[in-house]
């Protein structure tokens, strides 16, 4: 269609209107609406549906108590863990009790959605309304409970140590104890949630919006007892994920295909963006208590961090964000004496699964504060604080002696933390800042300089797979399970493919997520799917050339030794001979019956056999299954600065310059790579200055819009300098960690420290609006 | 009642209720589904098209009002069989992640530079300041709306 040169793969049918997300699909399929609570903690005494029956168009009402077994079970605990010893899960339709603004209490199914929804407005709930338990501290002081049987609203109590801290703290020369809050905040793709399902009588396809359809497709058949092999479950174009699309089975995503089944008809439900805020998962908000003991030079010896976490109404996702701030914390920092207890408690509000970051800004935004005010205790300079506690790089492999959230040791596998130092400083302009803030100040500006550093486990197991085939055109098509939500996996992974089979991206087409194509993954979140789809995809196409240089020498009579995949076919290193991809896809697969002149060349009257070796050996057609599964994560890393201006009039906080040092091992394709790293701190700016989820005393979220949610438009959004540090991962042959994540990690962190140095006064909450500075500007003085 | 619009140059006519909006008439009567509804409060600009050459957000009108005008949406920006300078820009300079806020910005920026051929850097960022994106941190889609101006000079 054009020759120009467009970045990626996906890009083509994005930019000309022809990608088909969920909510494109299924044209005149029925639709459902969800009568959801308006209270956060209320007895249902009675739901009358009378009112909706007079809609024209209605189908179906339906409440908990039409639900069959295993529908209208309460919902899976996805990760137990032993330390979750009072996990809940909330039922698919409320069941006597409602735990948060928007839980789901009724399914309508009309015509069509202004139907459906003219229906849901008619039933009638009658509430008794109960008290809430909103925030952390409320939770913690449990005057009140979320669940009945969950004494102190305490889902989980997790302990990490290495060493003894309390020793270590009372020991050391230095001691500081202070307190650091995080606000609650979320994923928000641009798309919400969806889901549309068929049922054929025997045969159950569904389209979910999701990060994950292998797991999403076990879980149906699971609750809805459809065999798997009856079951398909397909991601279409995902418009953005960011975290909140891994957790699953959501309510909808069970009912929409039950009723699909029920009324033998199609069924749809696309998520509106109100429902996105009071229905799908938040993430961030926990508390910190942390105490630290360390030395004259600003080395750490002892720590101890004490953290409430918010985990929301009910625990489908376990405690895993909370796992991963207790472990994450430590970043680049050889920490010698380490303990960390999280309490997880039950709030009012919507549940709290991963957003991009997934704990570890909160981890990183109490290491990073820790860093901070040691060197300002000590009056020492921020950069040479962290650089004396980190890892050096000759000591890698580097184990913490924690256990990691895949269950696996907490041991780093490679980086060069010292060498990313030195880049940001000469990045961001560290040294000469003294001078620039000196300069500012003469012309009444108040600036400030700041500085985050993090490590990030990436790529988590337990496995991912792919499917390589070339098929006799020479076109090869990959599959793997893992979904994409546009990262452009379908670019890296041809790359990947093609690097290996020494064809032209233009001559591979990858499919992701789709259970019809590849049927065995995990789905993705954590940074993992280069690392653990690209190395799938390698080791794939990897025994594809292998068979293709087999069958060539076979058919060319030359030594294997002797033959290369380069140009779309297998060729003598010396030239003398070659064979076309395609031609051995024929040639693999011996045919009896031919239909064309290219298959005919695989036909049984075609060439002249060995009569003494059977027509197949092996197994038929150019293609192969290849699986990667590591022994543990690979450890990403960066380093991020920035430099603010706060207004001295008005407390407006501007974010003059932004850099960021990433390195995340081998880069797959760089231009992809600093996408994610753009998009990540988009996010992370976002949630240090513009982004909350504010609930009143209530559990009411007063923001539930576009219009009162702050999120940046490009005019927030600060020019992003990067640099990038490629130290790889011993961990897998591509040599790559994940880079999805990077972005958002450090910036509440960064974003505090320039505020802080611009002020002289702590800052140790975030988000910060400038009514907030204001207040702690009266505070201070 | 039946609604009669012009678009992408093609008159297209159907039946819809008065409350029908202008985004769910495109994309559900139509079969239109390029144009993307993010937030249904005219908020976020994915929905936005073009009425009469000036962009405007589906969502936040009646496919009644827009009867008798014309429309271009996404599916129409391409010329024949190449992409427009627009698209084409957003694609060189990775201006697009996950694809749902761009047919927004690539409507949005293609009536901008119609207007304003050689736009300064403040001017981009003014032009595409009503448009969210969650992917791309907006900084290549910047770069692409610069692009899009040169291709279009050349």
């Amino acid at each position: 269609m054009t020759d120009v040169a467009l970045s990626r793969k996906e890009d083509h049918r994005l930019l000309t209107g022809r990608g088909r997300f969920l909510d494109d699909l299924g044209r005149g399929a029925l639709c459902a609406a969800f009568v959801r609570s308006p209270h956060a903690h209320a007895r249902i005494r009675d739901i009358d549906v009378a009112g909706a029956l007079a809609v024209e168009g209605l189908v179906a009402v339906y409440t908990w108590e039409d639900l069959p077994a295993g529908v209208r079970d309460p919902l899976p605990l996805l990760i137990p863990h032993p330390s979750l010893t009072h996990g809940r899960t909330p039922y698919a339709l409320a069941r006597e009790f409602v735990r948060h603004v928007g839980e789901p209490v009724a399914m309508v199914i009309a015509a069509d959605r202004y139907l459906a929804e003219d229906a849901a407005a008619r039933i009638d709930v009658d509430y008794e309304v109960l008290r809430p338990v909103v925030g952390i501290e409320t939770a913690a002081a449990a005057e009140h409970l979320v669940h009945a049987d969950v004494p102190g609203n305490l889902g989980a109590r997790l302990e990490q140590s290495v060493g003894d801290a309390a020793a270590a703290i009372a020991a050391a020369p230095h001691r500081l104890a202070f307190r650091l809050d995080i606000e609650r905040s979320a994923s928000m793709p641009l798309e919400g949630k969806g889901v549309y399902a068929r049922w054929d009588g025997e045969d159950l396809r569904v389209y979910s919006s999701t990060q994950t359809t292998t797991s999403v497709r076990m879980a149906l058949s699971a609750k809805l007892g459809v065999p798997l092999p009856h079951i398909e479950v397909i991601a279409p174009d995902v418009g953005g994920g960011f975290g909140v699309k891994i957790m699953h089975p959501w309510p909808e995503e069970v009912l929409v295909p039950w009723a699909a089944m029920t009324l033998g008809r199609e069924v749809k439900w696309a998520e509106d963006r109100r429902e996105h805020f009071i229905s799908s998962a938040h993430e961030r908000a926990q508390i910190h208590h942390v105490e630290v003991g360390f030395d004259d030079d600003g080395r750490v010896l002892g720590l101890d961090v004490r953290i409430l976490h918010d985990h929301g109404a009910y625990t489908p996702y376990g405690i895993i964000l909370p796992i991963v701030t207790s472990t994450q914390l430590l970043g680049p920092y050889k920490i010698p004496s380490y303990h960390a207890t999280v309490d997880s408690l039950y709030t009012n509000a919507v549940i709290v699964t991963p957003y991009r970051g997934a704990g570890r800004p909160q981890g990183v935004f109490c290491a990073e504060r820790t860093m901070d005010k040691i060197a300002a205790h000590l009056d020492l300079d921020r950069a040479v604080v962290r650089r004396r506690n980190f890892i050096e790089p000759d000591e890698f492999p580097y184990d913490h002696g924690l256990t990691f959230q895949d269950g696996r040791p907490l041991i780093y596998d490679s980086g060069d933390y010292p060498q990313s130092l030195e880049k940001i400083k000469a990045l961001i302009g560290w040294d000469g800042f003294a001078a620039r803030r000196e300069a500012a100040a003469a012309e009444g500006r108040r600036i400030g300089i700041g500085l985050g550093c993090y490590v990030e486990g990436t790529g988590v197991g337990p496995y991912e797979g792919a499917h390589v085939q070339v098929v006799s055109n020479g076109h090869v098509y990959v599959a793997t399970g893992l979904t994409s939500q546009g990262q452009g996996h379908q670019t890296v992974l041809a790359q990947v493919a093609a690097a290996e089979l020494g064809i032209g991206t233009e001559q591979i087409t990858v499919t992701t997520g789709d259970t019809r194509r590849f049927g065995y993954s995990v789905g993705t979140f954590a940074s993992r799917a280069a690392v653990m789809s690209g190395n799938a995809v390698a080791v794939a196409a990897g025994k594809v050339k292998e068979k293709a240089i087999a069958l060539a020498a076979k058919v060319l009579g030359a030594d294997p030794g002797s033959l290369e995949c380069a140009g779309g076919e297998v060729r003598a290193r010396d030239g003398s001979a070659a064979i076309g991809l395609g031609t051995l896809a024929v040639l693999s697969n011996p045919l009896r019956y031919s239909f064309d002149e290219e298959s005919a060349r695989a036909g049984q009257f075609a060439g002249v056999p060995d009569p003494d070796t059977p027509p197949l050996e092996g197994e038929p057609g150019l293609e192969a299954t290849g699986y990667y599964s590591p022994i543990r994560s690979t450890f990403a890393s960066g380093m991020h600065a920035a430099v603010v201006e706060c207004d001295p009039e008005t407390a407006e906080i501007t974010v003059l310059d932004y850099a960021v040092v990433h390195d995340c091992g081998r880069m797959i394709n760089p231009q992809l790579v600093e996408g994610q790293v753009h998009g990540g701190v988009a996010q992370g700016i976002a949630g240090a200055l513009y982004e909350r989820m504010a609930y009143d005393e209530h559990g009411q979220l007063l923001n539930a819009s576009f219009m009162d949610f702050l999120m940046p438009y490009a005019t927030e959004v600060p020019a992003i300098d990067t640099d990038h540090l490629e130290t790889p991962s011993p961990l897998n042959p591509l040599g790559v960690k994940g880079a999805g994540e990077a972005g958002v990690i450090p910036v509440s962190a960064v974003i505090a420290s320039a505020i802080e140095d611009a002020e002289g006064f702590a800052i140790d909450a975030m988000p910060i609006s400038p009514s907030q500075l204001h207040h702690l500007r009266g505070a201070a003085r | 009642m039946r609604i009669t619009l012009h678009v992408n140059g093609v008159p297209r006519s159907a039946e819809a209720e008065p409350r029908v909006l202008l985004s769910d008439f495109l994309r559900g009567e139509l079969g239109l589904p390029g144009t993307h509804v993010g937030c249904e409060h005219g908020v976020c600009g994915a929905c936005t098209v073009l009425l009469d050459d000036r962009p405007v957000r589906s969502c936040l009108m009646l496919a009644a009002t827009a009867d008798g005008h014309h429309v271009t949406t996404v599916e129409g920006l391409a010329e024949e069989a190449a992409l427009s300078p627009v698209q084409q820009a957003f694609g060189e300079c990775h201006g697009l992640q996950c694809g749902f806020c761009t047919p927004g910005f690539l409507t949005t920026v293609t009536a901008f530079l119609e207007a304003h051929p050689k736009p300064t850097d403040e001017e981009i960022l003014d032009a595409v300041s009503g448009n969210l994106c969650r992917c791309t941190g907006y900084q290549n889609i910047v770069k692409a709306v610069r692009r899009a101006s040169e291709l279009m000079e050349s």
